[in-house]
């Protein structure tokens, strides 16, 4: 009863927030609503107990995507939108409720008794030197997917490089941040980001046992960066520097080599030696961290703006 | 014992919903944007520290326990510096309306 | 106790989600602000009430992240309007000129 109240107000207030965001015609108005957005989907992953995805929801919703669009808003003109025609909005319409509908039924009628391998990851996890079984299926049963998952995020990196003006190119992202009138602003940044460092690294080391893991810690880290840049305390590297780059794909290297030295020493692409499971997946974990993080911050920088060479 | 660190623990969670009604009914009600600030930050203080505080001796081990009193620490300081940025650009020379 | 610490944690995020009436009437952005920064406050309130309350040390950790960022959206919002601002005044004293 008590529960049902809490997922009750949690599904309408999800619903009304993403229904007003939709709505709403201010673009600032409109990412606010989003971030609102963000915090209650939070609320509501950790109520159907799925803690990996809450806290993933928690980093990625309250210290990335809310400055992106942001800074997306910032780039973008003023434009006055013409009404769609009507007989277009409900074909819209109609096709988003025919979505809804299939994702409703594979939700609503599944089949009887569910195909789950679940029980299967839990006698085999030992294997692999974890204790959180969706950190053993992320690293181990399902590698090929983790791997092409972190390549995706330097992919999405490279789209947004792609839209830097020639004279640009190599240059430092982002356009520069008016640093006078944000009091506050570098204290703050000063105490919280030695904080957020132990907690992002934290939540990498306790991601093997429990909710948590590279992803999560890696945004943690991102968005510490990230605070540096908006505070005025760094400014983003020049996208030229080969020793940033070598950062940025150490991740996705690191995951290939292990993933083809197990081809020879345990008879598979992505396959670990049992002996060697827990250090490899741990050294694949801290080269992913330190890349992902570094991307994600990159990404929230955006394009270069500033030519090479030119301070400001 | 146990009677009174309970009855402790539900008098400092009411006191802290307490504060969080009265942060969003200033919201609400309050006539202009200082005004709304100064009641939303007595909900970011006092709200979830109290919440925090009646929490204490329930967390069960002392790890959890230092880690509620963390994040109440970061609130604070989250809240602070907020309603330092919100305040400048509330001020009628400020760039936010 | 693990019934109260659910009705207390029902109890705040029901009044936080009134005060959401604030972004959506507004009027003005940083009411709006305000509002998602009381929204933040309140949902780490609600997850450490469930945490305690279930026992689950993994939502005091999503209670750690949240309030870690707790401070992000509003910090962001502010400097992009004053960026905004300062474009637009960039603007006004160049009409019609292209940017050097």
């Amino acid at each position: 009863m008590l529960d049902l109240a809490l997922d009750l107000l949690i599904t309408a207030l999800v619903i009304g927030v993403a229904l007003w965001t939709i709505r709403t015609r201010d673009d600032f108005a409109a990412i606010v609503g989003f971030v609102a957005y963000g915090l209650l989907l939070t609320l509501a992953w950790a109520r159907l107990a799925a803690y990996d995805v809450a806290l993933t929801e928690a980093a990625i919703g309250g210290g990335v995507t809310g400055v992106i669009l942001l800074r997306a808003s910032v780039r973008l003109k003023p434009v006055t939108t013409a009404r769609t025609p009507i007989g277009v909005r409900v074909l819209v319409g109609l096709l988003c409720a025919v979505i809804s509908a299939g994702l409703a039924a594979v939700v609503l009628l599944p089949v009887s008794p569910p195909p789950s391998l679940a029980a299967d990851v839990r006698s085999h996890l030992a294997s692999t030197g974890l204790g959180n079984p969706i950190a053993g299926v992320l690293m181990a049963y399902r590698a090929l997917d983790t791997f092409l998952e972190t390549v995706v995020v330097l992919l999405a990196l490279f789209g947004a490089w792609s839209l830097t003006p020639d004279r640009a190119w190599g240059g430092r992202p982002g356009a520069p941040i008016p640093t006078a009138s944000f009091g506050p602003l570098p204290l703050f940044g000063r105490l919280l980001i030695p904080i957020g460092v132990v907690i992002g690294i934290y939540i990498v080391w306790v991601g093997a046992d429990a909710p948590g893991g590279k992803f999560q810690g890696a945004t943690i880290l991102a968005a510490m960066w990230i605070l540096a840049m908006m505070a005025g305390l760094t400014e983003a590297p020049p996208i030229g520097r080969w020793r940033l780059r070598l950062l940025l794909a150490a991740g996705p290297i690191v995951f290939v080599a292990v993933g083809v030295a197990g081809i020879p020493l345990a008879g598979s692409f992505l396959a670990y030696p049992e002996a060697l499971a827990k250090p490899l997946i741990l050294l694949i974990e801290v080269a992913l961290t330190l890349s992902i993080a570094a991307t994600l911050g990159l990404l929230v920088a955006g394009p270069p703006e500033t030519a090479p060479g030119t301070e400001l | 014992m146990t009677t009174i660190v309970t009855l402790f623990s539900a008098v400092a969670i009411c006191a802290g919903i307490i504060f969080f009604l009265a942060g969003t009914v200033g919201l609400l009600r309050f006539p202009d944007s200082l005004t709304r600030l100064h009641a939303l930050t007595k909900a970011d203080n006092l709200g979830l520290g109290l919440i925090i505080l009646g929490l204490l001796p329930l967390s069960g081990s002392f790890s959890t326990a230092l880690k509620l009193v963390l994040i109440w620490a970061l609130v604070q300081l989250a809240g602070a510096t907020a309603a330092q940025l919100i305040a400048r650009l509330a001020r009628p020379s400020g760039r936010g309306k | 106790m693990v019934d109260t610490l659910t009705v207390s944690a029902v109890i705040v995020l029901a009044i936080v989600a009134v005060g959401l009436v604030r972004v959506l009437r507004g009027p003005s952005r940083i009411d709006r602000m305000m509002a998602v920064q009381l929204l933040g406050s309140g949902g780490v309130a609600v997850l450490v009430l469930l945490a305690v309350g279930s026992g689950t040390e993994a939502l005091v950790d999503a209670a750690l992240t949240l309030a870690l960022l707790a401070a992000f959206a509003s910090i962001a919002l502010a400097t992009t309007l004053v960026q905004k601002a300062d474009l637009a005044a960039k603007a006004d004293r160049a009409p019609g000129k292209p940017e050097s």
